[in-house]
């Protein structure tokens, strides 16, 4: 298994023992004659509108001069309802909505509602090889894509303005290959319950790996501009710590939780499509800090275009649908042509798709962490009820923990480093 | 010795007397300097915007020309394309925009503080030589015999405006900004203060001529106090507020800063104060260690004879300032930014000792080439 140690430029394990366990400790407010020396605490808002907070994250500040003393997160803002939507609606209705959770990443979204869906009807294990190839593709770009973004961001906010631009340039040959995909480049709606909207366009597979060889650049370019950087190091290096125990504690999940240095990673520890089939390694960090955070995001996009060469190569032909017309959609030649598949397209559109009774969870890893789906269904074609275990918002919660006792300044550092989307944190 | 001038202003002006003489000259002078200053500050604003555009493989502005431009044959479609009418609908905005102060500013302040950001570093450059001589008169606006210590005197003052701005706007972002460059000066003007000393040690005078002088034929200052002009580059940077120590302004960390409350023309006096600066920064590094206007080769050691010689000098200076302009905007978009407590340990505990050192080394060195 290849960790972050073997990323790291300058000697990991003494950097690990002076490392500082913790984050450091608030100020105490000295009692008695100190108390007047101590002055006023004052409170700041950050956000909902505030560039550093990526969306609509509302942080309540108590600032000690430049000390944050107290930090309390207010979410919310971005609250759309989207667990109650998905019970007035068929569960292939839903799938849109998937696309503005994480909408970074909407293709590994979609992917894992759809795996979600199936794994309540029980077709999970039926998908067709092909199907199973191209969502694992949609997820590796996707998980590049929201990396991309996540990098960049990050870079912006302690002030390397470039990067972030450089990273967009890449971003847009990935747009331009999920337009080509889908048809959409933001809102893809890609899946369906049991296969895919549509095969892969001709000539697809030599444009993503015309792309693989120049995103690879990008990266080099990326890192070059902040790895070695002593500023950017000053910046994160240290900063932000969350200890494993920690991470574990509040539930992180995702490149956070890895930033700690707890191997977990649901394609490794729960594999779901044909992740177990692909080569490819799980980077862990050392310390926990931002800067390791970085450094396993920036090693998860290199893996990720590991994995998408070894899919692009071993892509096997056949259907991208399970040929059951019971719960998958027919193909629409066929509804055209064919009575049988007409009916079973209108029972299925009209009613949805007839599920069991019963409740399952589904967790996939996805770019922020682990998306995790639970659906309690009574019977019928919409769900009783659906949850998101959406990744961003738990990881945002170690917020008020994580904050106090470092300055200002560092917040944006740490909120950079713990690469949110309030689309998915709100819901 | 000393041509004739080939066109004598004072030939086809009634007599003025001396002073009279002195004092046409020197408003004709400053008029030019703050002519050539104010179209440096606006086109560094576009000049910025295209490096940028260049390093971020953009495009940058191209759009803006005046009406019937394109038509020029054969120029026309350059004119439009280079975006170099930009600034001139930058400077219509600015005044156009609704001038808004918040109900909630302690006023006065407020509408000092942009002036007090932008006076110094127009002041800061009446005691720089931008040239040897143009028809027989010497071309600096002032001077003066302590131009070092005026120019810190003055350049000082700048970062009252954005204390006072930060004070003004009575507002918390803007605030934490006034707070920051407070620090930030304390931190770094020692240092730049201390980082030039061993140059005046060397040259014996705090003329800033004299300092020109003693440069002449390649014998750059730099080439003898690298530490010193490493030092000084640094605390340029932070003198300016450019990235990587534009700390007071951060605008992903307290959104614009001391200027967060400020709009319209305000707001663009903050803005060309900042390039105003990062222009009289870069001719006091010309000037203190690049030379000034000499070259050590093709006879630019001297001071000029003819008006071609004078009008030469004034353009390897102008050159030498817009090579350091462009090197203050490349790094810009290339580094990220300290935390404000890193530049003050910066400050205090590598540069003020680095400086001390220095200068130490420097008078060592000096006292046993005298014996």
């Amino acid at each position: 298994m290849a960790t972050v140690h073997n990323l790291e430029f300058r000697d990991p394990q003494g950097r690990l023992a002076a490392a500082p366990a913790t984050a450091p400790e608030p100020p105490v407010a000295p009692g008695g004659e100190l108390r007047d020396m101590q002055g006023e605490k004052m409170v700041l808002n950050m956000g909902p509108s505030h560039p550093a907070t990526h969306g609509v994250l509302r942080i309540v500040l108590e600032l000690d001069g430049e000390i944050i003393t107290r930090a309390e997160p207010d979410v919310g803002y971005l609250h759309r309802g989207d667990e109650k939507i998905a019970e007035n609606m068929t569960y292939t209705q839903f799938i849109p909505y998937t696309d503005r959770l994480d909408y970074l990443a909407p293709l590994a979204n979609n992917v894992a509602y759809a795996l979600a869906v199936e794994k309540l009807h029980g077709i999970d294990k039926d998908l067709p090889p092909r199907c199973q190839y191209i969502r694992v593709i949609c997820c590796e770009l996707a998980r590049i894509s929201a990396h991309l973004l996540g990098l960049g961001a990050f870079a912006m906010d302690v002030g390397a303005l470039t990067v972030f631009l450089h990273t967009f340039t890449e971003r847009e040959k990935i747009y331009n290959l999920i337009e080509s995909l889908t048809g959409a480049r933001f809102t893809t709606t890609y899946t369906r319950i049991g296969g895919v909207a549509r095969d892969l366009p001709p000539g697809w597979v030599e444009q993503c790996r015309q792309f693989l060889h120049e995103v690879v650049v990008n990266f080099d370019e990326s890192e070059k501009l902040l790895t070695r950087n002593r500023i950017f190091v000053d910046r994160t290096r240290n900063l932000g710590i969350i200890s494993r125990a920690d991470a574990i504690d509040y539930g992180l999940t995702g490149p956070n939780l890895r930033g700690s240095g707890v191997d977990f990673d649901m394609r490794k520890a729960h594999p779901y499509l044909v992740y177990d089939q692909l080569q490819f390694d799980v980077p862990v960090g050392s310390v926990g800090d931002c800067y390791d955070r970085y450094l396993v995001r920036m090693e998860e996009m290199r893996q990720s275009a590991r994995i998408l060469h070894q899919c692009l190569d071993q892509l096997p032909g056949g259907p991208v649908r399970i040929p059951n017309g019971k719960t998958v959609l027919p193909p629409k030649e066929k509804v055209l042509t064919s009575m049988e598949e007409l009916i079973h397209q209108f029972i299925l559109v009209t009613q949805g798709e007839n599920a069991p009774p019963g409740e399952i969870y589904f967790g996939a890893e996805n770019p922020k962490g682990e998306l995790g789906f639970y659906i309690n269904s009574k019977g019928g074609g919409t769900p009783h009820r659906l949850k998101i275990r959406a990744p961003s918002f738990v990881n945002l919660s170690i917020l008020p923990h994580l904050l106090p006792g470092h300055m200002m300044s560092d917040t944006v550092s740490i909120l950079g480093s713990l690469d949110f989307v309030m689309g998915e944190c709100d819901r | 010795m000393h041509l004739p001038p080939l066109i004598s202003l004072a030939a086809w002006l009634p007599d003025l007397g001396h002073d009279g003489n002195f004092a046409l000259l020197s408003l004709i002078k400053i008029v030019g300097v703050v002519a050539v200053l104010l179209t440096m500050v606006a086109y560094a604003v576009l000049v910025e915007r295209k490096v940028s555009a260049f390093i971020q493989d953009r495009v940058g502005p191209n759009r803006v020309a005046l009406p019937l431009i394109g038509n020029i044959p054969v120029l026309g479609p350059f004119l439009t394309r280079l975006g170099i009418w930009q600034p001139i609908a930058d400077g219509v905005k600015s005044f156009l925009k609704e001038d808004f102060t918040p109900n909630h500013v302690r006023k006065i302040y407020f509408w000092l503080a942009p002036a007090v950001t932008m006076i110094p570093a127009f002041l800061t450059v009446a005691v720089i030589p931008f040239g040897s001589n143009l028809n027989g008169e010497k071309m600096v606006l002032a001077d003066l015999d302590v131009g070092i210590l005026y120019t810190f005197g003055i350049v000082s003052l700048g970062v009252y405006g954005i204390v006072l701005a930060g004070y003004a706007a009575n507002s918390k972002y803007p605030f934490l900004g006034g707070i920051r460059s407070s620090a930030q000066m304390i931190s770094y003007e020692i240092a730049m203060g201390l980082s030039v000393i061993p140059v005046f040690m060397l040259v014996g005078n705090l003329n800033l001529s004299s300092v020109i002088s003693y440069q002449a034929d390649g014998n750059w200052i730099v080439f003898r106090q690298p530490i010193a002009f490493l030092v000084f580059l640094v605390a340029a940077f932070a003198e300016t507020n450019r990235l990587p120590f534009d700390m007071p302004e951060s605008e992903t960390e307290l959104v614009g800063g001391y200027n967060t409350e400020y709009s319209s023309m305000k707001f663009a006096l903050f803005f060309m104060g900042e390039y105003a600066n990062m222009i009289t920064s870069s001719a006091m590094m010309v000037t203190l260690f690049w030379g000034g206007w000499t070259l050590p080769f093709g006879g630019f050691s001297e001071p000029a004879t003819t008006l071609a010689g004078g009008l030469a000098h004034i353009g390897i200076f102008l050159g030498k300032v817009i090579v350091f302009m462009v090197f203050f905007i490349w790094v810009r978009w290339m580094l990220p930014r300290f935390r404000y407590d890193q530049l003050m340990d910066l400050g205090w505990r590598r540069f003020l000792p680095l400086t001390l050192a220095n200068l130490f080394v420097t008078a060592v060195i000096m006292w046993l080439q005298a014996h």
